[in-house]
């Protein structure tokens, strides 16, 4: 018998593919009325002017994604689409209630782990996908962080398949990155189409960074009494998301360090500044977990901080997101959510998950095996669309290469049905053609949890494709949330 | 302020200023090798610009004469020389790209348009009559950065330390260009002020836009021991050493009142400014132009250093 997850029966995947706009005239969803007229005035070569003037403006003032290693110009720049993705008032009512309950959720599972192991004591989750996953940081255990938060800043990975159908693709919830695309996004929009925006009551996304600083300040580490001072930690100008570092502490107003401003004394955290020594009580910090510290983790790294974990530990400093929280970033955690969504907060789940097959369990890895035409298959810790396989799309020799990996190590995979994405106007070169998107908007957790209205919407400029990593030639795109 | 991030700061604007200076040691050299040569001397021109550049050990390893063209390219455009004004700008680049936030978007947008431009320059360009071209570009883009500078920055300890490394780059650059006469003309100590070389002081004199200033303060001729009096103890000329070394001391003296607190490199700036400000150019003959020069450089490094030992580590 089919399983109800794959194509046929899922009505995921079937020919019908949603445009957000609509793609005949008679059709136009009300969101777009403005920009179905503003496109019908504003002709090919103004669009084209303006495209050009766009990345003169990025590049001018820098903003970069590094791609070392591949050859080529090594700063390069994602491709931005001008014409802008809008949501209704409504549809972000119901995004934003749906995250702010994952978001709930998967805090209350991280701490879960490091703490009773509940989860797994009443039978929900196996013991052996939290202890035996890469993610997991047995340094973790029992330590408790201020207000039980693990995941400040959530990038959750959202795709839309109908009019009302909303679904998690997956939860980013380590070093998310992108949010720096969605502020300068709206800033080149309101530049370079001014008489566009001033049609449309849209909701403003520039105070992100306020609210950034705000639920930093809300978590202080426990050994704080006052004012905490807050710091960006970064790995260096060699990271690809540089930009964004240095772009998010300047908005904010607070130093960006990189691992050697940083020395440990006494437990206590300390920068190195032209004044001598300085507390530091809270770090964003966007270094992956296995560079934070030396003596805890990699001691072949020159990016952390000897001694950070055991400051930490101590509650003399906080980090966001919490070290280990990428145990709730793993695919294969992923197919749980619902099932944490109802464990700990006794609620149905706002947002749906895309149905998943677990590889690790026997029967579904048969089922994948057998179906890897339909499907998409991803690693469980990969990002940047690489490692995965878009079954319709690959062909007989690539399917044999990944059926292989499967059978070797098939807890390191999870299979998808693929999704047709919903579609957006987007300026290419054969002109104005629907594109498919994802949506990634940013939740921030602290005392409060905030949404701020937008995101990054990621589109693949490529006719047809579905991979709208940037790494892999995606482009973006400024997203709109209407007002009421 | 994070020390690194002082130390960058002070790196850019270092790195900026010897970019401009090199383009105006390139082009005082150019100049003296379009003159007549005197005595034996003739054609050392580009030797000596190697010498003065602090680059000799580098550049004989590449090159076997100083012709004009490997000159040039050496100091204009050579990845392989860590001073050349392309090394310089990429460096000044680099340094900004770490510390951003602690630039003003007009600083960053030059340094980056700079930069950019440079990477569509081709080196084929300098040949021929394509070196003004290029050493004007380079003048034009560092003054238009040191004006974003002064023109946008705070007040405050980021662009004290940017002015720091301004001035301690301009001393050394200044007190170099000086002693390129004595490299091309005297270079068996013979006495200074023969008569014969009036163009070299001259196109010295434009290599630090003082042409006009030096007949606008002396209303003379250009006299040699004047126009050394101009580049070392005139303080109304922005580029001579007492300048520099005035600028220095009441940037420090800023980051004295805005930290509360003084270190060695105070005494040393003050000290140094008052042996300028109140010394005769007689007594700098007396010792020897080139010695003087000499021991003024010899100074400025240690003032640099005892400054990154104050803030920059």
């Amino acid at each position: 018998m089919p399983d109800a997850r794959l194509g046929a029966n899922s009505g995921m995947a079937s020919s019908a593919i949603f445009d957000e706009m609509g793609l005949n005239d008679q059709e136009v969803r009300r969101a777009y009325l403005g920009l179905r007229d503003w496109l019908k005035e504003t002709p090919a070569d103004i669009l084209a002017l303006r495209r050009e003037e766009a990345e003169t403006f990025f590049r001018r003032i820098g903003i970069t994604f590094a791609v070392y290693g591949e050859g080529g110009d090594p700063e390069r720049i994602i491709p931005f689409d001008i014409i802008p993705r809008i949501l209704e008032a409504g549809e972000w009512r119901h995004i934003t209630a749906g995250l702010t309950q994952r978001v709930r959720a998967l805090n209350a599972f991280i701490g879960d782990v490091y703490g009773a192991q509940e989860i797994v004591r009443a039978g929900h989750m196996p013991a052996d996908q939290i202890i035996l996953n890469d993610t997991y940081r047995h340094q973790m255990q029992g330590v408790s962080v201020p207000n039980g938060i693990y995941t400040h800043i959530s990038g959750i990975d959202m795709v839309r398949v109908g009019a009302d159908e909303f679904y998690v693709l997956e939860d980013n919830v380590r070093t998310p990155s992108g949010v720096s695309y969605m502020l300068e996004n709206r800033e080149i929009t309101m530049r370079l189409f001014p008489d566009l925006f001033s049609r449309h009551a849209v909701e403003p996304v520039d105070h992100y960074c306020d609210a950034l600083l705000t639920t930093l300040t809300s978590v202080p580490p426990r050994n704080c009494d006052r004012e905490p001072t807050v710091v960006v930690m970064t790995p260096g100008i060699y990271n690809s998301a540089y930009y964004e570092h240095s772009f998010l502490a300047d908005q904010m107003g607070v130093e960006l360090v990189e691992g050697p401003d940083l020395y440990v004394k006494d437990d206590y955290v300390y920068m190195r500044t032209t004044q001598g020594p300085k507390r530091v009580d809270v770090i964003y910090r966007r270094v992956d977990d296995e560079f934070l510290d030396p003596l805890a983790f990699r001691a072949d790294t020159a990016l952390g901080v000897a001694g950070l974990m055991n400051a930490y530990r101590a509650g003399n400093v906080n980090l966001a997101n919490a070290v280990g929280a990428g145990i709730a970033d793993d695919k294969s955690t992923y197919t749980f959510v619902p099932k944490m969504i109802e464990f700990y907060l006794g609620e149905k789940p706002i947002l749906n998950n895309v149905p998943t097959f677990r590889c690790s369990e026997a029967d579904e890895c048969k089922c994948v095996l057998e179906n890897l035409n339909e499907l998409v298959v991803k690693e469980t810790h990969g990002s940047g669309g690489y490692g995965m396989l878009i079954g319709p799309k690959s062909t007989q020799a690539e399917r044999e290469v990944f059926a292989n990996l499967i059978k070797a190590s098939p807890d390191k995979y999870i299979a998808q049905p693929t999704l047709a994405l919903s579609t957006c106007p987007t300026f290419v070169d054969e002109g104005i053609a629907p594109r498919h998107v994802d949506l990634r908007p940013f939740v921030l957790a602290g005392k409060d949890i905030r949404v701020v209205p937008g995101g990054l919407t990621r589109v693949a400029l490529t006719e047809g494709s579905l991979v709208v990593n940037s790494s892999q030639g995606g482009g973006t795109k400024d997203t709109w949330v209407l007002k009421d | 302020m994070l020390s690194r991030t002082a130390d960058s700061l002070y790196w850019v604007a270092r790195y900026m200023e010897r970019a401009e200076n090199l383009a105006r040691i390139l082009r005082v050299t150019d100049r003296l090798s379009l003159m007549p040569s005197i005595g034996d001397t003739g054609g050392n021109e580009w030797h000596s610009t190697i010498v003065v550049s602090d680059c000799e050990e580098g550049f004989y390893e590449k090159y076997d004469e100083a012709t004009a063209e490997h000159v040039i390219s050496y100091l204009a455009f050579d990845p392989d020389n860590p001073s050349s004004i392309r090394s310089c700008i990429e460096a000044a680049r680099r340094n900004a790209r770490s510390v951003r936030t602690a630039l003003t978007s007009e600083q960053w947008e030059c340094l980056n348009t700079t930069w950019l431009e440079l990477t569509r320059i081709k080196e084929s360009r300098l040949r021929g009559g394509g070196l003004h071209g290029f050493l004007d570009w380079v003048k034009e883009r560092t003054l238009m950065f040191h004006g974003s500078t002064v023109a946008t920055m705070l007040r405050r300890d980021s662009f004290h330390f940017m002015q720091l490394g301004t001035f301690i780059e301009r001393g050394d650059n200044t007190a170099r260009i000086l002693d390129v006469k004595y490299h091309v003309l005297l270079p068996d100590h013979a006495e200074i002020g023969g008569g014969i070389d009036y163009y070299q002081w001259a196109a010295i004199l434009r290599a630090v836009s003082g042409y006009r200033g030096y007949h606008a303060l002396y209303k003379e001729g250009i006299k040699p021991w004047l126009v050394a009096d101009f580049m070392i103890m005139r303080e109304e000329m922005p580029r001579s050493l007492v300048a520099c070394a005035a600028k220095i001391k009441e940037c420090l003296d800023d980051l004295a009142e805005e930290y509360g607190q003084r270190h060695e490199s105070h005494r040393m700036a003050g000290a140094r400014y008052s042996q300028l400000r109140f010394g005769k150019v007689d007594d700098v003959f007396g010792q020897g132009l080139h010695d003087f020069l000499e021991q003024f450089i010899d100074q400025n490094n240690k003032l640099g250093a005892e400054i990154a030992r104050s803030y920059l580590m």
